[in-house]
């Protein structure tokens, strides 16, 4: 395996020489975590590790295909979770900065409220949210909710008071109203920072989602991927842990994938930050 | 060009010879307490190219924001002899303002920053296009409709400035040192530009600048300034029989015209402690 790949790599023809570097950026990442994995292997089957202590990739490849039947519904309520609260992270975010901008008192009251529910830890709050909401989804939906929602209303604060002050300018020559100082400026000239929450707040909303059902400790059909690595770890079922947790990884891999491509697709033709810079 | 020495009383009736704009006694206090303009008054007659020149700290720029309406004056008075006033107390849609930079939109193309006054007017794109492309064309950039600011130039971005603001078909066009930043060939085809669309269209420019050879070449009448307090030293028309073009640039004329408002300059600067 790894004797071929460099062979493909070679600039043979024109498409390989022109597209050699991105072949490369992507050969080399997935080459290293195929040497490592077979290390894995390599090391477990020499030293004969038992499965209960450190599983083989072959053992947990095994784990996942023969129980998707538990994980997969896991994975999905874990994935709803996660993309439920990151929705509402998004309205909620942006909805209370563009509240938050409105005036400066308005910030002066609010703000700190936010802060408050920032940093204090989702575990301390999770038992009480348990308490006062009617399911247990509805509890883990509200803690990923509130720790993903701020990283974008931060950045959405932040975005909507940086725009440009002579465009500002521009729009009250123009007698442009409130509104459409909103829609056509500072929504469109916040997107860069917006995007940066979006990418940070998709990560803490999956992150939420887990620990929250840590604390929740919640049983049966309706558990997610959470619930199933505990579960796993009583039962010393090490294998089916390492499943869960390689989902749990690529799940993260995928939202992280959908949110860079969703801030290259809006901000490429535009933008800095989405610019090659040639010299 | 008309020379209008600033209280020549118009005949009632005639809008054509009523002034554009008048300033009364405007002063302007900063909330830091800096005095940024001090009892200015200023009458602009319309199809007058009128040069602010004046060293930095000499409220000239503010002056150009308090005609645009940005901004309130601490005293003093701004009328519109010649327009209808709407209720900031502006003419409807008759002034447009060029910033030093560009001030585009980088998120919409050279199409859609033109577009933006339309736009906040409630007009259509498709009853837009015609008027954009028109006005694009008239600064040379009809092939760039498309194209996103970052892809242009400097000196193109100021073209689609300029175009952004002319699209409306403004009496009167506000210029805030538009060319400051730019390289002295960029900055002396865009003047012939600006000439040019001013003869084309007789529109009114104020035009800020701190550089005596601009304000020479450009203008018909200029407003020499002196800083702390921000106040008029000087204010007297610029004559030529010549047009304005490249011949001009190294004729005679145009010497005595910069030698002029150099002297007229260094007099406003002399007056204060360096």
């Amino acid at each position: 395996m790894v004797e071929t790949q460099p062979a493909l790599a070679l600039p043979k023809s024109g498409f390989f020489s022109r597209n050699r570097e991105t072949l490369l950026r992507t050969l080399i990442p997935v080459c290293v975590v195929i040497c490592l994995v077979l290390l894995w292997q390599f090391i477990i089957t020499v030293n004969s590790i038992p499965q209960y202590i450190l599983p083989g990739p072959l053992a947990v490849a095994n784990s996942l295909y023969n129980d998707w039947g538990t994980l997969a519904p896991a994975l999905w309520v874990t994935t709803q979770i996660t993309m439920q609260a990151l929705a509402l992270a998004l309205i909620g975010g942006v909805g209370i900065a563009i509240f938050l901008v409105q005036s400066k008192w308005i910030e002066t009251a609010f703000y700190p409220i936010t802060v408050i529910l920032q940093v204090t830890p989702i575990v301390a709050i999770a038992p009480l949210i348990l308490i006062y909401a009617p399911t247990t989804q509805v509890a883990l939906l509200i803690c990923a909710f509130l720790v993903a929602f701020f990283p974008i209303l931060s950045n959405m604060v932040q975005g909507l008071k940086s725009v440009d002050h002579n465009l500002l300018n521009l729009y009250d020559l123009y007698g442009a109203s409130r509104w459409q100082t909103l829609l056509y400026l500072k929504l469109p000239s916040s997107l860069p920072y917006f995007m940066t929450g979006l990418r940070i707040g998709g990560g803490l909303a999956l992150i939420a989602a887990v620990v929250a059902e840590f604390a929740a400790g919640s049983a049966g059909a309706g558990s997610g991927l959470a619930f199933r690595l505990l579960e796993s770890q009583y039962r010393l079922n090490i294998p089916r842990l390492f499943a869960a947790l390689v989902l749990l990884s690529l799940l993260g891999v995928v939202i992280f994938a959908i949110t860079s491509f969703i801030s290259w697709f809006f901000l490429h033709r535009w933008h800095e930050s989405s610019l090659k810079r040639e010299n | 060009m008309t020379t209008s020495q600033a209280p020549l009383m118009p005949a009632p009736g005639d809008t054509r010879r009523r002034p554009l704009v008048v300033m009364r006694g405007v002063s302007k206090m900063f909330s830091s307490g800096t005095l940024a303009l001090s009892d200015m008054s200023l009458t602009v007659e319309g199809g007058e190219f009128v040069s602010l020149l004046g060293p930095s700290g000499c409220g000239k720029s503010t002056a150009l924001r308090i005609i645009a309406g940005l901004g309130d004056v601490s005293t003093g008075t701004i009328d519109w002899p010649s327009s209808r006033i709407n209720s900031k107390g502006l003419p409807e849609g008759d002034i447009s303002f060029v910033f030093q930079e560009p001030t585009l939109m980088p998120w919409q193309t050279v199409f859609g920053n033109v577009y933006l006054p339309l736009k906040l007017r409630g007009v259509s794109k498709s009853a837009a296009r015609e008027e954009i492309m028109t006005t694009l064309a008239t600064v040379g950039l009809q092939d760039f409709a498309d194209a996103y600011p970052r892809e242009l130039s400097g000196g193109m971005k100021m073209r689609v400035s300029i175009a952004r603001a002319l699209v409306t078909k403004p009496k009167l066009l506000l210029m805030d040192e538009p060319f400051a930043a730019l390289d002295e060939i960029t900055r002396q085809k865009l003047n012939d530009d600006v000439l040019r669309l001013w003869r084309e269209t007789g529109i009114t420019v104020i035009f800020v600048t701190h550089s005596v050879f601009e304000s020479a070449y450009l203008s018909n009448r200029i407003v020499v300034m002196k800083a702390r307090p921000g106040r008029v030293h000087a204010d007297f028309p610029l004559k030529t029989s010549m047009s304005r073009d490249s011949h001009y640039r190294t004729s005679e004329d145009y010497r005595q015209a910069c030698e002029k408002v150099s002297n007229m300059l260094l007099e406003a600067i002399g007056g204060e402690e360096h």
